[in-house]
Formats: structure tokens, C-alpha cells, sequence
């Protein structure tokens, strides 16, 4: 081995060392330091005051609404991905990849905007507001969509559609149609042929979807934000922990930390269960 | 006829993936429909399977127009060209699949299923899946599941296209022992002239989305013809003013000729058993020889046409540049309208020494 052989194994060492330090540096001060300073924060005023911080009537409610427009939304859209899913792979039609770019708009959208598109669709000035008033009267029923519990439910919907059918259209693709066609030759129908040849394919891909799905619809704020405006009934976690802050008071800032560590919780729970499909997926190849 | 095709027509968009396709298959018999790759052989295959409907003409499954019977109905076994076996489902199920859906009694699906498993030579391999067999093991399951609920009919997509070369000529001659063993009429798929020739009673060659001819190997191979049936089978060369060569000189004016290289007969000049017949052989010289394996293959330039022949390697050895005598037994002349034989007008009434 010569000086410059000896060189150049020096300087490709020093450049590994080099990325890694810029690496763990960027993960720390934008990922690890501000987490640790939520938990922290979260523990300032001791164990009591937290878990006190976390069992308030507000708190509660905003949990309670936060499950409930996760579940809704990932059981809604992980119905909408696989129908989607199962169109845009196995039928050809005119305005196909229309389709498949418009299921993408949530994505680069901001929340924001998709939260004030339904505030101008379903409220008072929106196309759809007398409609709703024509099912109220008619039915005698009371149905609110803006600032109330639907219109939540509707934007957690619309900014997490996209999530499954990422997922599961990749799969279905490389999968190919050989198999479902052997099946429908045999006798078999489009339920059976779903359960007992696509289904096992798309599993692993669907259930990452869901995770990725439901860690999207807990932590959603922007767009839930310009339909929920009442604290106690409406609001989910993210917005009562920004309510928690910007109310200003040294304990309410602590309790606003508080609530922000169960979110962190759920995060981690949610990142672990993604490594284990992940992990199973790809044993199961 | 147990299958017959009636003037079908088929579009994908403006290309033409069959064009008046008419033909008939006897029952009991393998045929294979043969043809280059975009020749439209699959897309029949599909059809008469009812994957894919035809744009105009009938399909008869015995006796019987099915134009309008769904695939699933038609009493037809499909053996894919990928095999699309279910890749989650055991041996056991891949096989059972059919007859459950036709809601067998379980006991009966696994007397059926164990029968087959038999049949193809798989006991013992029940619970694996597919990924845990060979290309080989595979196809067998994939026949066995297309035979298990008992098809009038079997068709195959390239049955041999996913298998190493080594294993292929075994499995053939086991897919035709087996498909005469059971005695169900069966058309496969294939752009391998070999495997046709090797397996199939009929052959169906197609090109361009149209039917070429129909016949057995040997008619095929012995008869062709058109023009692109002589050059598709077996090897062979075109020439354009072969009428320069010994024995085909008076010959009407035809397009051209192709000619196999088993009608090429090369002697060294020296060869003195064969002086009586040298006045009819032409003078050529040898540009390159190669070796074949089981014979070597020379290239000779005679009055200017390139010829390939074969020759046994018992015989006395050629070198490249060597004078040599070259006699040819026949070829195939073309015109517009088809290929006739033209056999060496000098060997006419002669016997033939073939050394």
C-alpha cells in the first residue's frame, strides 16, 4: 500500500465521520433536544400537576374528540384507498391519471385553505348551506358541519385521504392481475377474489397506510383549526394545547406541555408499530 | 371439430391483433399455436378462454358459440404464462381453489386434490407454498389446479418461457405425456418452433394476427406453405438469383428462394466416391467454419450466394478456404402467391448417394 492508497482510505473515513456528525447534529437540535424539552417542561411542576393537567374536563373532551375523528377518518379513508386503490390498478378509463393526481392534492395543500374551502361550502354563504337547511327542516333534525363535530370529522378526513392508497397502489401494481384472473377463470366472484388472492398482497401495505393514516389525523391542527372554534366541545388535543399556551399563565403553559407529552406518547407508540409491520412485511416476502 | 374459430377479428386501438382468424382443433389433441412474439397467438388464446371478447367472428367450444359465456363458464383450464399461482395459498389450496368455489363437498376437493398431487408427482409437497418450489414444481401445480375441476379444455400461455433451458425438453415431454395420459384437448402458446415440433400434434402458425397454416410438424415443416411459414421453421436463408446454381437453371422468374441447410451437401473435391455426381455440384469456397456441437456449420460462398451447411464431424475436415463441391438436393421458391418445392432438376430419376 502506497502513501496515496493510505491517503485516500484516510480521507474517505474522515468524510464518514464528517456526515455522521452533521447528521446527529441536524436530528438533535431539531428532533431530539425539542421532545426532550416538552417531556421536561411537561414534568416541571411534578408528576400530580400533570397527570392533574391532563384529566381536565377540556382536556378530556379534546381527547375523546381527537379518537373519535381518528377513527372516523382512518375507517373512512381506508374504505375510500382500497376502492380507489383497486380502480386506479385494474380498470382503464379517460381522466385516469386526473384522478390519481387529484387524490393527491391534500399532500400539497395547506390545511388551512382546505379548512376555509369547507367553512365556504357548508356555511352560512356556502352552495351547500341550504341543502342542509332543507334536510334540518324537512326531517326535523339539527345538523351543524361547521364549528361542530362533523366539520372536525370532515377536515381530519380530507387531510389524511391520500395515505392508503399511496400505499396500496404501488403494491397492487407490481403485484400484477395474473392471479385475480386465474381465480374469476375458475368461478371465482370479485368479493371472494378480493378476501382470498388481493387481499393477503395488500395487507402489510394497508396497514402501514393506516398507521401513517392515524398518526396524520391525531397531530392534524390547520385544518381542523378554521372549523373547530369551541373549546370543551369541538376542539381536538392540538388545538387545546395551543389554547393551553397562548392562555399565558406559567401553570397553563406546563399543562399545554403536558398534554403536548401524550401526543409525543401516541407518536413513539405509532412509530414503533410502523417498524414492526415493516419488519413483518418484509419477512413475510 | 371440438374448438372452431370463425373470421375473428380483434383491435387493440388501431393495431390489428387478429385478422379473420379461422381455424378448428380436433378433440384429444395438442395443438400449439405458433408464431413470433406480437403475432397475435396469445390474443386467440384469450379469446377462446373469454379473457378477451373478439371484435366480430364466432367461437365454438363443442359445438357450442360461447361468444357470449363468460370465462368462468366455458368449462375451460388456463395454465399462465407466469403460472399466477397464488402465492399465499399452499399447494394443497392453490389446487382445491377451483373446486371450492364450485362449492365441492370437502371430502370429495380432497380426494380430487390429493388424485392430482399424485398425478403431477408432488406427494409430500402439500403445505409449501410457491416461492418454496423450483420453475418445474410450479408449472406442475399450476396444470394440476387447471385440471382439478375437471376442464373440457386446456390452455397454456407459453407453458416453458418461465423454465431454465436445462429442465425445459423434461418438462415438455412430461406436460405431453401428461395431456395425452388425461385426454384433454389442449392448445399452448409458444414462439419456440422446437417446442411445437416437439410436442404438439397440430401446429396453428401465426404472424401478423393471421392464421399462416395449419398442419402437423411435419406437414408444417416438410410443406410450408408461405413464405414465412418456409423461413419461420427451421433455418434457412433467402437467395435472389438462385437460378445460377447447378439443377435450377430453368426456372421461371420467381421472387426468391430460401434454402435449410440440411439441403446443402458438401464434398471435399478430392472425394472420389461421388465422381459421377460431381458434374452436377457447383464449385465453392469455404469462408468460415464453426463448430456446433454435434456437427460443424460451413459457410461457402458458391458463384457468389452464401451457403450454410451442416456436416457430421465423423467426416473428413474442412478448412476454411478450401475448394469444395456443393450440391443442393431442393429449396423453396416464393412468389406473391406462395411457396412451391423445387427439387435439383439434374438428381431428377437419380439415386441420391448421401455420404
Amino acid at each position: 500500500m502506497d502513501y496515496s492508497d493510505k491517503k485516500q482510505i484516510f480521507s474517505r473515513k474522515i468524510t464518514k465521520y464528517i456526515l455522521i456528525t452533521v447528521s446527529v447534529l441536524f436530528i438533535a437540535i431539531m428532533l431530539v433536544l425539542p421532545l426532550v424539552s416538552v417531556i421536561i417542561n411537561s414534568l416541571k411542576e411534578g408528576i400530580a400537576f400533570y397527570f392533574k393537567s391532563l384529566s381536565t374536563n377540556y382536556v378530556t373532551s379534546a381527547l375523546g374528540v381527537t379518537v373519535m375523528a381518528t377513527l372516523i377518518s382512518v375507517g373512512v379513508n381506508t374504505f375510500f384507498g382500497i376502492v380507489a386503490s383497486w380502480l386506479l390498478t385494474r380498470f382503464e378509463f379517460r381522466g385516469k391519471n386526473t384522478l390519481s393526481t387529484l387524490i393527491d392534492i391534500p399532500f400539497s395543500i395547506s390545511p388551512v385553505i382546505a379548512g376555509l374551502a369547507f367553512i365556504m361550502t357548508f356555511g352560512r354563504l356556502g352552495w351547500a348551506s341550504p341543502v342542509i337547511d332543507w334536510i334540518n327542516s324537512t326531517f326535523g333534525t339539527d345538523i351543524q358541519i361547521v364549528f361542530a363535530l362533523p366539520g372536525v370529522v370532515l377536515a381530519t378526513i380530507f387531510v389524511t385521504f391520500p395515505f392508503i392508497s399511496r400505499e396500496v397502489v404501488p403494491v397492487l401494481n407490481s403485484v400484477g392481475h395474473d392471479e385475480e384472473e386465474a381465480a374469476a377463470l375458475m368461478g371465482a366472484k370479485g368479493f371472494k377474489i378480493f378476501r382470498k388472492v388481493t387481499f393477503p398482497h395488500i395487507k402489510w401495505a394497508l396497514l402501514y397506510g393506516i398507521i401513517l393514516c392515524t398518526a396524520r389525523a391525531l397531530g392534524e391542527f390547520g385544518a381542523v383549526n378554521a372549523l373547530s372554534k369551541t373549546r370543551g366541545q369541538t376542539f381536538t388535543l392540538p388545538l387545546e394545547i395551543d389554547a393551553l399556551y397562548m392562555s399565558g399563565s406559567a401553570d397553563s403553559i406546563t399543562a399545554s406541555f403536558a398534554v403536548s407529552s401524550l401526543l409525543v406518547i401516541i407518536a413513539i407508540i405509532v412509530l414503533v408499530a410502523r417498524n414492526i409491520v415493516e419488519h413483518r412485511a418484509k419477512k413475510d416476502n | 371439430m371440438y374448438v372452431e374459430l370463425k373470421n375473428i377479428n380483434k383491435y387493440y386501438g388501431k393495431f390489428k391483433a387478429s385478422d379473420d382468424v379461422s381455424f378448428g382443433i380436433e378433440k384429444g389433441k395438442l395443438v400449439a399455436l405458433l408464431g413470433p412474439s406480437g403475432s397475435g397467438k396469445t390474443t386467440i388464446l384469450r379469446m377462446i378462454a373469454g379473457l378477451e371478447n373478439p371484435d366480430s367472428g364466432e367461437i365454438y367450444i363443442d359445438g357450442k358459440l360461447v361468444n357470449n359465456i363468460p370465462a368462468s363458464k366455458r368449462g375451460i383450464g388456463f395454465v399462465f404464462q407466469s403460472y399466477a399461482l397464488f402465492r399465499y395459498m399452499t399447494v394443497f389450496d392453490n389446487i382445491a381453489f377451483g373446486l371450492e368455489v364450485k362449492k365441492t363437498p370437502k371430502k370429495q376437493i380432497k380426494e380430487r386434490v390429493n388424485e392430482l398431487i399424485e398425478l403431477v408427482g408432488l406427494s409430500g409437497m402439500e403445505k409449501r407454498y410457491p416461492n418454496q418450489l423450483s420453475g418445474g414444481q410450479r408449472q406442475r401445480v399450476a396444470f394440476a389446479r387447471a385440471l382439478a375441476p375437471e376442464p373440457n379444455l386446456l390452455l397454456l400461455d407459453e407453458p416453458f418461457a418461465a423454465i431454465d433451458a436445462k429442465v425445459r425438453a423434461e418438462l415438455r415431454a412430461w406436460l405431453s405425456n401428461m395431456i395425452h395420459k388425461v385426454g384433454i384437448t389442449s392448445i399452448f402458446v409458444t414462439h419456440d418452433q422446437d417446442e411445437a415440433v416437439d410436442v404438439a400434434d397440430n401446429i396453428i402458425v401465426t404472424n401478423e394476427g393471421r392464421v399462416e397454416q395449419q398442419g402437423t410438424p411435419q406437414e408444417i415443416y416438410k410443406n410450408p406453405k408461405t413464405p414465412f411459414v418456409a423461413e419461420f421453421i427451421g433455418t434457412s436463408a433467402k437467395y435472389e438469383n438462385y437460378g445460377i446454381l447447378k439443377g435450377f437453371s430453368n426456372q421461371e422468374k420467381i421472387n426468391g428462394a430460401l434454402i435449410r441447410p440440411e439441403f446443402v451437401e458438401v464434398f471435399k473435391s478430392d472425394n472420389a466416391n461421388i465422381e459421377s455426381y460431381l458434374k452436377y455440384a457447383d464449385d465453392g469456397i469455404v469462408e468460415s467454419v464453426t463448430f456446433r456441437g454435434n456437427s460443424v456449420e460451413l459457410l461457402i460462398d458458391v458463384k457468389g450466394l452464401k451457403l450454410t451447411a451442416l456436416r457430421s464431424l465423423e467426416r473428413r475436415k474442412i478448412e476454411v478456404g478450401e475448394r469444395v463441391k456443393v450440391l443442393v438436393y431442393r429449396l423453396y421458391a416464393f412468389d406473391e402467391k406462395g411457396v412451391k418445392i423445387i427439387e435439383n432438376s439434374e438428381l431428377a430419376g437419380k439415386e441420391t448417394v448421401k455420404l
